[in-house]
């Protein structure tokens, strides 16, 4: 196989989407490959506390080891197989303990005892054996809290790998007075069937909510202006929903910025930074952390969201993190997250989790629509009705400086171009 | 472990070595040097530790190393059962190995069920109620949104919990959290002509049961029961079950609905697509 005849600069085969044995090398050579996002700290907070997940096609987990360090572990029994952890979160106490066989083993993963021990006298099981203890990820690493794990052992650092898509993290966790986020220990898990391209594509299409969410946003417009009427002032997140429901022009004029390695960024377009009593006091939090400047310079980053390839979706100001981890060329989990500010007040967190619950509950006004998108476009790349996926929007039309895509009109298809060219990279890596 | 097993002659076993299956002196002798020695026989099956008071069953339970095979295999072994406090498997290699959480300290519908009364002004009360929820299904399963949300008293809820042990249906992240404006806004967006996930055959079959009054003052019921709902998309059906909590008031004579709790029994399972509308 030759992928680099499935992907052209402006338009590429509808196999990347379909193909089974494309999807395979996705998992070796990128998933299986790059820092991939475990959970945060604030997940694991006590000793022995686990949080299992997937990295590409393995079964993994996270643990609170007595060290205090998180280990990133293959959730795999070196004796027989059998998975260390049966549920997706818990506390496994000071040590782990298969289930069938009783072999232990420590918190980072070391072989600890087995019963009956000389059971295994003079065989190869003993304790400086590295096949005896929990095979760990080749890299563990975090970054404002925020574990990340390669299993490669060697490629780019994680800042390396970040890039500019750190920022993510930094804008979400700078609008906190103290500097930190922690997780609410909750997560809307919801299965898409489309490819997990679609999902990542999807996030920076400037085009596409007005037409997927034009129902929600027009239903939600009406209302948002009869409280008006009623009132005198609607709710804030009446105006997240309403907001889908904008002009093309307008959504034309929504940046992105596309980094090397896929990442990229859609610039604000909702107004997050109303001058209501909390925003304000918020806001004087915030001076007194860090100074005027500071504070300006944080609150004043046009973000909506930020990718970082090929999995996550990070919507800084409002405090939601949505992980995929793929199943299927056509079935794609995605593992979506809430985050407090610390010291922050209540009403900020209550504002954010309005966007949490309207777009990104399992019972979504928007992400419903969606999904019914990229099911009816899996369905369409499966069959023989045609070949290519057009890129073509704006091609040619923006800017290139240093590696870093500027899209001149938000509705470009510079987005996908770019993911397409580090998905090539990695692709190509194979050969 | 070892202890706790003990060889038992076999009715057969007439070559079982000594004394009521117990090893020969030899043996034991052996057994127990082989217990101070890690680097004992492979096949010397020694404890790890052999406390004094329990070498006696050490030894008996190591005596068929001796054995000659066919004498093995006629061996009955009775395991006798640790005591019933006593750790076994992985508790005695990790005492503190339980990976389960503690049960919820708040349940997640705390049970008083009445048993229904079998007359008089409470059973009217009791029936009025189950026709409301009936009510409640048929409006669900015809699609008449507006006529379901005008069960919903003004400062109504609809609420779908992701956790049993959430208690409000403000400041913590929900499946569901809506009063009659954001119920107005979904009824607006399924009913609008882009409503693009509304396009495919779709419908749902409501069965409601178990309906027990939880608790009856001054106007103000709690009624807790089952549903069972049946979704057709497509060419899939989808089952959802779970319990109904209804805080219901009356108004003007009508009962309405001001809280509607829905613990979905599959809440916290991964979601096969979404959710289009109120459960």
């Amino acid at each position: 196989m030759n992928v680099s005849q499935l992907v052209e600069p402006d338009r590429v085969h509808r196999r990347v989407y379909t193909d089974q044995q494309i999807f395979d090398r996705e998992m070796t050579q990128i998933f299986e490959r790059v820092w991939v996002y475990c959970g945060h700290d604030s997940q694991v907070p006590q000793v022995g506390d686990y949080y299992a997940f997937t990295i590409g096609r393995q079964p993994m987990f996270m643990v609170r080891g007595k060290d205090r360090q998180i280990h990133v572990l293959h959730n795999r029994c070196p004796h027989r197989g059998v998975q260390l952890c049966g549920n997706q979160k818990g506390n496994v106490g000071s040590a782990l303990v298969c289930s069938y066989h009783a072999w232990s083993f420590h918190l980072d993963g070391r072989f600890r005892s087995t019963p009956l021990p000389h059971g295994y006298d003079g065989t190869r099981v003993n304790a400086d054996n590295p096949d005896c203890s929990v095979k760990p990820a080749a890299r563990v690493d975090a970054y404002r809290g925020f574990v990340f794990a390669s299993l490669s052992a060697s490629g780019p650092s994680l800042l390396e790998f970040l890039g500019e898509a750190r920022v993510a993290f930094d804008d979400m966790c700078d609008r906190s007075p103290v500097g930190e986020v922690e997780v609410v220990p909750i997560c809307h898990r919801v299965i898409q069937y489309s490819n997990w391209k679609f999902f990542m594509e999807n996030q920076l299409d400037a085009l596409h909510p007005s037409v997927t969410h034009q129902s929600t946003g027009v239903a939600a417009g009406r209302v948002e202006k009869k409280i008006k009427e009623a009132t005198g002032a609607a709710p804030l997140y009446y105006h997240y929903l309403s907001a889908f429901a904008s002009k093309f022009e307008q959504w034309d004029a929504v940046q992105t910025i596309n980094f090397p390695r896929g990442h990229g960024i859609l610039k604000a377009y909702m107004g997050l930074r109303p001058q209501d009593p909390d925003t304000r006091a918020h806001e004087a939090m915030l001076v007194e952390a860090y100074g005027a400047a500071k504070t300006e310079e944080y609150l004043s980053r046009s973000i909506h969201h930020v990718l970082v390839y090929p999995y996550l979706s990070v919507q800084s100001p409002l405090q939601q993190l949505r992980c995929l981890r793929p199943l299927a060329p056509g079935k794609t989990l995605s593992e979506i997250w809430h985050f407090r500010l610390k010291g922050a007040p209540e009403a900020i967190y209550r504002r954010s989790l309005w966007y949490y619950n309207l777009v990104n509950s399992p019972a979504t006004m928007v992400n419903a629509d969606d999904l019914e998108n990229w099911t009816k476009g899996q369905w369409g790349l499966e069959s023989d009705g045609g070949d290519w996926v057009s890129f073509h929007r704006n091609y040619g039309g923006d800017t290139e400086d240093g590696g870093v895509v500027y899209s001149n009109k938000g509705t470009s298809e510079a987005v996908m171009r770019n993911q397409f060219r580090a998905w090539s990279q990695y692709m190509a890596d194979a050969q | 472990m070892a202890s706790k097993t003990t060889a038992k002659p076999s009715r057969t076993g007439k070559r079982a070595p000594g004394k009521n299956g117990a090893p020969g002196k030899r043996a034991a002798a052996r057994s127990s040097a082989a217990a101070r020695n890690s680097a004992a026989p492979r096949n010397n099956a020694a404890p790890r530790r052999t406390a004094s008071g329990k070498a006696a069953a050490s030894r008996r339970a190591t005596s068929h190393a001796e054995a000659k095979p066919r004498a093995r295999l006629a061996q009955e072994i009775v395991i006798e059962g640790a005591p019933i406090d006593a750790p076994t498997g992985a508790q005695a290699i990790a005492p503190d190995h339980t990976p389960r959480s503690a049960p919820s300290a708040t349940p997640l519908v705390p049970h008083s069920p009445r048993p229904a009364p079998a007359h008089g002004p409470e059973l009217d009360t009791q029936r009025e109620i189950e026709q409301l929820l009936y009510r409640q299904s048929e409006l669900l399963d015809a699609k008449l949104w507006q006529d379901y949300i005008d069960l919903f008293a003004d400062d109504g809820v609809y609420w779908m919990p992701v956790a049993p042990d959430q208690t409000e249906w403000e400041g913590s992240p929900s499946i569901f959290a809506e009063d009659r404006y954001m119920m107005e806004v979904r009824m607006g967006r399924v009913s609008h002509p882009t409503a693009w996930s509304q396009a495919p055959m779709w419908g749902t079959s409501h069965v409601i049961g178990n309906v027990v009054i939880e608790s009856a003052s001054s106007g103000a019921w709690v009624v807790r029961s089952r549903f069972h709902m049946m979704e057709l998309r497509r060419d899939t059906v989808r089952h959802f079950g779970g319990t109904y909590r209804h805080t219901l008031v009356r108004v003007d004579g009508q009962l309405k609905i001001k809280l509607q709790r829905v613990d979905m029994f599959n809440a916290q399972a991964p979601y096969d697509y979404v959710l289009q509308v109120w459960v």
